[in-house]
């Protein structure tokens, strides 16, 4: 798919993306960017282009992650690894209030992160689409999550066009990539020698003006937008559309949920690598003397044991029904709550699922085969 | 509060890394006396084996008939029991024994084993006396027990985890050694509490927590036979530390059977 | 004054002993203010916090024209409401709320009502028995069906005595074990709706208890030619944030703390009594 948004953009020499790092760091901004750790592309605080995962690529399978090396100057040649926006903005554990005891009885108090200007590097459009899908949960207008807020009113987003995909993307059958398309504030597209680049928000405007651009020629503007369409063809696996996946509260007796349950580890990887799952929990770490706690917000997942209990009981004690609840939610239940279904096809439950579960061959399975109703 | 309850801190066949571990807590150790009187620790100093107490905290399994005879009195004199660590939960290291001759390594090992007074197996202290609480880990995450003699001192009903080391894992940021490096990591079907110690520096997890309480070990050893692990290898997977806990000797059996 | 992340605390101003495993406490905001300031509805709920230990949501059943205090009966069940069960006058809990959504006031009014519990002492059914009660002008006839295990679970029978005495109103109770004082039936609550006059047209119906049990009542009641959309129920699951964010107390699409508790039985068709959902 090309791109879609309005973009004007100007080519810099890949060196000026160094430029646009100094200034940032300059001014006080922790710059979170791509680099190969622990077998795997991960964001950490870079001040340097050399930090970048130079001529990597990501090799992406069900269950399998694997990084390779290219002999090319490429920075932004993969796709992702297993988190970027999620964490940073709905953090995977933190402490949202205090309680102690005092003479008078007990106080409790708002405890709020510390948060600073943050931009982050290379951000594709998969995860700026889950992005909004999260805003839209924890900024939602009665109840806005102000932890969620204070991190993520500090986030300034660089975003990058997928040039390649990996064998598990499917977000050209989502519609959500794999070009930029929204929700960023400065937008990037690495050609062989170089970028492109590009605003798309006020705030994002004057971190660009005084870059050393020249406009973009025709045959840059070709490559760019031959990159995107050539990573969408390039997408074997897809999703069904949003119509025939709401089917799916149609197929609660469908058989292939318990051929899941002898498959699936209940292991919770799926919805933690998911960029939109929010499930959390509550739990109080009470110091020993027992005069003052801690109430830590933590990521769950539908795939806990405690995650539907009540008292000794649980709503969903079956493997079966915890990948059900899950897929049904994702791809169903989302569209009323949400307006859209919750996945973005970044497909990282396809690959970080210790057994290679792959979710649109299942959904494919369970919509084409109804028949198959137990 | 009138009275400080009374703790005591059991050892039976171990190493005494949980109570080492209980050691190492740093200055909730320190604060740990004005809470409760330990009137029985004996890698700590305090010695009374046969005080009545409101809690006690047993290391170790049992594996010689003098055990068997001590944890009663221990429960007896108890009011709450909690077991610690992988020996006490389900057996230990020392219960892999358990699926051998014994008298033919003791023969080999030892000149005279007649000196030897053990039982045929090692077991959990679950299988001889009603244990309140079990704390799983080799060692046991200090912290939980911290936590919960916190809610017995409050008057409430301590929990267990119950989630998955793979979690733990993502909540922080620690990449996947299965799926990057094709490790054999038994993460999926552990239980959480270690603060993933060994995946954060790369290596896979080898369970001494023990299951979760949902264990599907079916996949999982599937997985590892794709990933080029052997049935026997994959068995010592399961028949490690925590050999016996239920659902891992079922498991390690499974694949037992298969390899013949 | 709503402020849902974190609790503010309330001092506990009574407690009274409803049964041995069931007790109620009425308590008051600190923050005088924000005592006048709550409003609630009958069926909306609150987050308890016990310090230290845990948060569990406990339904608001005093009246909400009561502005100098609030009422939560509380069944003890897990760690958090045994820790609550030891609390006195005096004490402190903290308190998030209220959240979600109570029962169909507006659309009950000038109808009949038939009111369906079964367990022990469902509080947010009580909460709306006890608004009705005080406005009663505003309804037609009001039928109270409550089914208990055991006789002796019957918790607030002088209650149900009392409001069996009143105009209109039609009490009818069950025990599947009677005992020897027990006046009513022996059985269960859904054989007690074979005994009320239905009028179909003007009926609106609220039910809460054990699944099992509003599921049979639907079916006898829907049989019986009452449309879904007049069909109402309070539903339980696990909560943590109240608000609709954690995502535990999902039924379906649902948002069983923030778009219920209460739901029309049309909104839950699809999923009750589904297991798993």
């Amino acid at each position: 798919m090309p791109a879609r948004d309005n973009r004007r953009p100007a080519y810099i020499s890949r060196s000026s993306l160094q430029t646009l790092l100094d200034r940032l760091v300059s001014a006080g901004y922790a710059c979170l960017g791509p680099t190969a750790k622990d077998g795997a592309i991960q964001y950490q605080p870079i001040n340097n282009l050399n930090q970048l995962p130079r001529g990597l690529r990501n090799d992406q399978e069900p269950g399998h992650y694997r990084l390779r090396q290219a002999d090319d100057e490429r920075l932004f040649a993969w796709n992702h690894g297993p988190q970027v926006l999620k964490p940073l903005c709905f953090a995977p554990q933190e402490v949202v209030w205090q309680e102690r005891q005092t003479e008078s009885g007990m106080s409790v108090k708002q405890s709020m992160p510390a948060t600073k200007p943050t931009a982050v590097i290379g951000v594709r459009a998969c995860d700026l689409a889950a992005l909004k899908i999260q805003d839209q949960h924890f900024m939602r207008k009665d109840s806005t999550d102000p932890h969620y807020q204070a991190r993520r009113d500090q986030l300034l987003l660089i975003g990058v066009d997928c040039a390649e995909s990996a064998q598990t993307c499917f977000c050209a059958s989502t519609g959500d990539g794999p070009a930029l398309d929204g929700g960023f504030d400065i937008g990037l597209a690495e050609l062989a020698d170089g970028f492109l680049i590009w605003t798309a928000s006020a705030r994002g405007t004057p971190w660009i003006e005084e870059l050393d651009q020249q406009p973009a020629t025709d045959d840059q503007l070709a490559e760019m937008l031959q990159a995107t369409e050539n990573a969408a063809a390039g997408q074997s696996r897809h999703l069904p559309n949003e119509k025939k996946l709401t089917q799916l509260y149609q197929r609660l007796g469908h058989s292939r949920w318990l051929d899941l349950s002898k498959r699936c580890l209940s292991c919770g990887n799926c919805t933690s690598v998911c960029p939109t799952c929010f499930c959390y929990s509550y739990e109080h770490h009470t110091a020993i003397t027992g005069d003052s706690a801690e109430v830590v917000r933590s990521w769950d997942s539908c795939f806990s044991a405690t995650h539907s209990e009540m008292g000794s009981f649980q709503v969903r004690s079956g493997i079966d029904q915890r990948y059900r609840q899950w897929a049904t939610h994702k791809l169903a239940g989302w569209q009323e709550q949400f307006g859209r279904s919750g996945c973005v096809g970044c497909g990282r439950c396809i690959s970080w699922c210790p057994v290679g579960i792959d979710l649109t061959e299942e959904v494919q399975v369970i919509l084409n085969e109804g028949s198959r109703d137990v | 509060m009138t009275r400080k309850p009374k703790l005591a801190v059991h050892k039976f066949s171990s190493c005494d890394g949980c109570q080492l571990a209980l050691l190492n807590l740093g200055e909730p150790l320190l604060l740990l006396p004005e809470l409760v009187d330990i009137v029985h620790f004996a890698e700590a100093g305090p010695l009374d084996p046969d005080a009545q107490v409101d809690v006690s905290l047993v290391e170790g399994s049992i594996s010689t008939p003098h055990d068997v005879d001590r944890i009663k009195q221990v429960r007896e004199n108890s009011g709450y029991l909690i077991s610690i660590g992988a020996c006490a939960t389900v057996g230990g290291l020392q219960a892999l024994a358990n699926f051998t001759d014994r008298d033919a390594w003791m023969g080999q090992i030892y000149s005279n084993p007649e000196h030897i007074d053990a039982l045929q197996s090692s077991s959990a202290i679950a299988d001889h006396v009603k244990v309140d609480l079990e704390i799983p880990g080799c060692p046991v995450n200090s912290g939980q027990v911290l936590k919960a003699l916190r809610d017995l001192l409050s008057g409430i009903v301590p929990r267990s985890e119950s989630q998955s080391l793979c979690m733990d894992c993502k909540r922080c940021g620690v990449v996947c050694t299965l799926v990057t490096k094709g490790e054999p990591c038994m993460g999926p079907v552990t239980i959480a509490g270690c603060g993933s110690l060994c995946t954060s520096l790369g290596r896979a997890c080898y369970s001494c927590y023990g299951p979760t309480p949902l264990v599907n070990d079916q996949p999982l050893t599937a997985r590892f036979s794709q990933l080029g692990m052997d049935e026997a290898a994959a068995t010592r997977r399961f028949h490690f530390i925590t050999s016996h806990a239920p659902a891992f000797k079922s498991a390690g059996e499974r694949l037992k059977a298969e390899e013949e | 004054m709503f402020d849902p992340h974190v609790p503010h605390l309330a001092i506990i101003d009574k407690r009274v002993q409803e049964s041995p495993t069931i007790f109620s406490l009425r308590l008051q905001y600190e923050d005088t203010d924000r005592q006048e300031a709550f409003e609630f509805a009958p069926g909306q709920f609150n987050m308890v916090s016990l310090f230290g230990v845990g948060e569990v949501a406990i339904s608001i059943v005093n009246d909400p024209e009561d502005s100098h205090f609030f009422d939560h009966t509380i069944r003890v069940v897990g760690r958090v409401t045994k820790g609550l069960e030891k609390l006195q006058p005096g004490d402190r809990v903290g308190i998030r709320g209220p959240f979600g959504r109570g029962w169909p006031i507006d659309e009950a009014m000038g109808q009949d009502v038939l009111l369906v519990t079964g367990g022990l002492g469902c509080a947010p059914l009580v909460s709306v028995i006890r608004y009705l009660l005080r406005r009663r002008d505003h309804f037609g006839h009001i039928h109270i069906l409550q089914g208990v295990k055991h006789a002796d679970d019957l918790i607030w029978r002088e209650q149900y005595e009392a409001w069996s005495k009143d105009h209109g109103v039609n009490v009818l109770l069950a025990a599947d074990v009677a005992s020897r004082d027990w006046p009513w039936q022996q059985g269960l609550v859904t054989e007690l709706i074979n005994q009320v006059n239905l009028r179909l047209e003007r009926t609106i119906t609220m039910l809460c208890g054990p699944e099992m049990m509003m599921l049979a009542a639907i079916a006898q009641l829907r049989e019986l030619g009452l449309a879904d959309h007049k069909i109402w129920l309070s539903m339980e699951r696990n909560m943590h944030c109240g608000y609709g964010q954690c995502g535990h107390c999902q039924v379906g699409p649902h948002f069983v703390c923030k778009d219920g508790p209460v739901f029309c039985y049309s909104e839950l068709a699809d999923f009750f009594g589904a297991k798993g959902f």
